[in-house]
């Protein structure tokens, strides 16, 4: 198996007012390019935190993590990152937002008039065009996470992490993002990290399903191989029986074998 | 015999057939102007505008009413008729000159503001700069924070010796004076502002590798700019609210010491004008500012 992404003995500990924490411990993991990883488990697990080592955002205390060979120190554009809340800069337009990105990756070497075509490119793609003249506060929800998600894109990162992209959406928008999100995918063939909470999800996106261990020092429990053939189709899938197979193998290891920890009093 | 006869009249009444032939449909009623759309809405906005302002109104008259008592059981103080008189009066030549100690009221408005202007415009360049230092780097804000705490609470007015003292002269000691009192609000709303910051906007900047400019002109400065007008308002406020008690003090040109002039002429109708003039010209700039913030605003 090509490695593209790796995490060796990755470990975190932070720094607390009660003493050490360990939040994640022995983390193994290799990325092939191109596949589409879900981590998943229960709230405070890390999953979030691994993430945000991958994007650079923390340092892993010890062990290593490699994208194409080459050790992650700090973040950068060639891993591009769409935030659970969107994190758009609200003063800036669709278009502005996702501009800031594209100038900083690609403003050394391409015209204004080349940025500016790969900003509407990008917009174009996750069926924003119309609204590229609008402040983050005019549009909805949905349409905020996708402006995050085409600035992600259009950095055209060597791996695009996602952290819960779709959980502050309702269910609806959701789906329809996540169908979208397939599409992208596909067609440009990202390595993808996605931190969920939501088995469906999980199931219906990715080529493999990382299952994470309730903390503290929480580590990888499982993983779970998504056999399901490509392109795949939310209606088909729900007579897939092979799909409610997958669904429950998670649903076990989450709720049978890594119980939610009971509330620390 | 044809039984219509063709004369110059009926022939008329034929070529104009299509106009005055009566027509089968009835003319549709032209609707009267209060049923049609713009009609409709302009009678709607003008019971929303009663609607806010019957209440301010109201306000308005029972203050006045209350004023017109107290005036008529207490012979020195002027009712709302009499200062509406002398106000007019005063208003009708605000500009003139006569001298040094007699001014119009427009040149010691003008003064004020023009003090106000400088010392506020000073804490400005000042406060600004030096909030967004305390609020990026620790060490500062916890280094100037005990001193910001002790000067802060201080009486604008207290400065005012220390002004004297040190410029020998009353103008500058009266713009040092707004100096001090009103640099305070913009430096540790500006603080607060770029402490404030959400980390998901910081985050932005470092997973895109920002440039230190970027980050400052595209998340930083807008981020903090509507916590630098809170301050730059409250500020403002102040700046307007210590100039009087300033001016009182120092002499010269200015609503202040004109409030001061007056008291020494029992001119107390003029004292109840500048009451109001100060605080319809506070009014003014906080209102003003106000209107800017709000386009900065983009919650």
């Amino acid at each position: 198996m090509e490695k593209y992404l790796q995490i060796e003995n990755a470990s975190m500990v932070f720094n607390t007012k009660k003493g050490k924490f360990t939040a994640l411990t022995d983390i193994n993991l290799n990325v092939q390019q191109g596949e589409f990883i879900a981590l998943i488990g229960h709230s405070g697990c890390g999953k979030s935190t691994l993430l945000n080592m991958v994007a650079g955002l923390l340092d892993a205390t010890d062990g290593v993590l490699l994208l194409g060979n080459k050790e992650i120190r700090g973040p950068g554009p060639e891993r591009g990152v769409v935030f659970q809340n969107h994190s758009l800069l609200p003063w800036l337009t669709a278009f502005e937002n996702v501009y800031l990105a594209v100038e900083k990756v690609f403003g050394n070497s391409e015209s204004k008039t080349q940025l500016k075509a790969r900003t509407r490119k990008v917009l174009e793609l996750v069926g924003l065009t119309h609204a590229a003249s609008k402040l983050p506060g005019e549009i909805s929800g949905g349409m905020k996470q996708r402006v995050g998600i085409a600035r992600a894109l259009a950095m055209e990162p060597k791996v695009l992490l996602l952290d819960e992209p779709f959980g502050a959406l309702d269910a609806l928008t959701r789906a329809h993002l996540q169908d979208e999100l397939m599409k992208i995918v596909a067609a440009t063939k990202s390595t993808v990290l996605m931190v969920t909470h939501d088995v469906d999800e999980a199931v219906l996106l990715s080529d493999r399903i990382v299952m994470m261990t309730n903390g503290p020092s929480a580590t990888i429990g499982e993983i779970l191989e998504v056999d399901l053939p490509r392109p795949r189709e939310r209606l088909q899938l729900a007579h897939e029986p092979r799909y409610h197979e997958l669904r429950s193998n998670v649903l076990e290891f989450l709720y049978s074998r890594q119980m939610r920890p009971k509330e620390a009093a | 015999m044809s039984a219509i006869t063709l004369n110059d009249n009926n022939l008329k009444q034929i070529m104009s057939a299509p106009e005055t032939m009566p027509s089968v449909a009835a003319p549709p009623r032209r609707t009267p102007y209060f049923e049609t759309e713009s009609g409709k809405r302009l009678t709607e906005a003008a019971a929303s505008f009663l609607k806010q302002a019957i209440p301010p109104i109201l306000g308005m008259l029972l203050f006045a009413a209350l004023w017109a008592v107290i005036a008529n059981s207490n012979k020195s103080i002027p009712g709302p008729m009499e200062t509406w008189t002398s106000a007019v009066q005063l208003f009708s030549d605000p500009f003139y000159d006569k001298g040094p100690n007699d001014k119009g009221i427009g040149w010691n408005i003008l003064n004020s503001l023009y003090r106000v202007g400088l010392g506020f415009g000073a804490a400005a360049i000042v406060g600004i700069p030096l909030g967004f230092m305390l609020g990026r780097f620790e060490f500062l804000s916890r280094m100037l924070s005990p001193i910001i705490s002790i000067l802060r609470p201080v009486s604008p007015l207290a400065w005012l010796p220390i002004g004297l003292l040190v410029l020998q002269k009353a103008e500058p000691a009266s713009i040092w004076v707004i100096f001090i009192s009103s640099i305070w609000p913009m430096v540790l709303n500006t603080a607060a502002g770029v402490q404030r910051i959400p980390q998901d906007y910081m985050n932005v900047a470092r997973v895109l590798n920002l440039s230190e400019f970027k980050v400052f002109t595209k998340i930083l400065f807008p981020a903090v700019l509507p916590y630098v007008l809170t301050g730059v308002r409250l500020s403002i406020g102040v700046a307007w609210l210590v100039i009087v008690a300033a001016e009182m003090l120092t002499g010269g040109v200015g609503i202040g010491f004109w409030v001061w002039d007056e008291w020494n002429n029992l001119n107390v109708a003029h004292i109840i004008i500048a009451i109001f003039v100060v605080g319809i010209v506070g009014l003014l700039l906080e209102q003003g500012l106000m209107l800017i913030a709000k386009r900065f605003n983009y919650d």
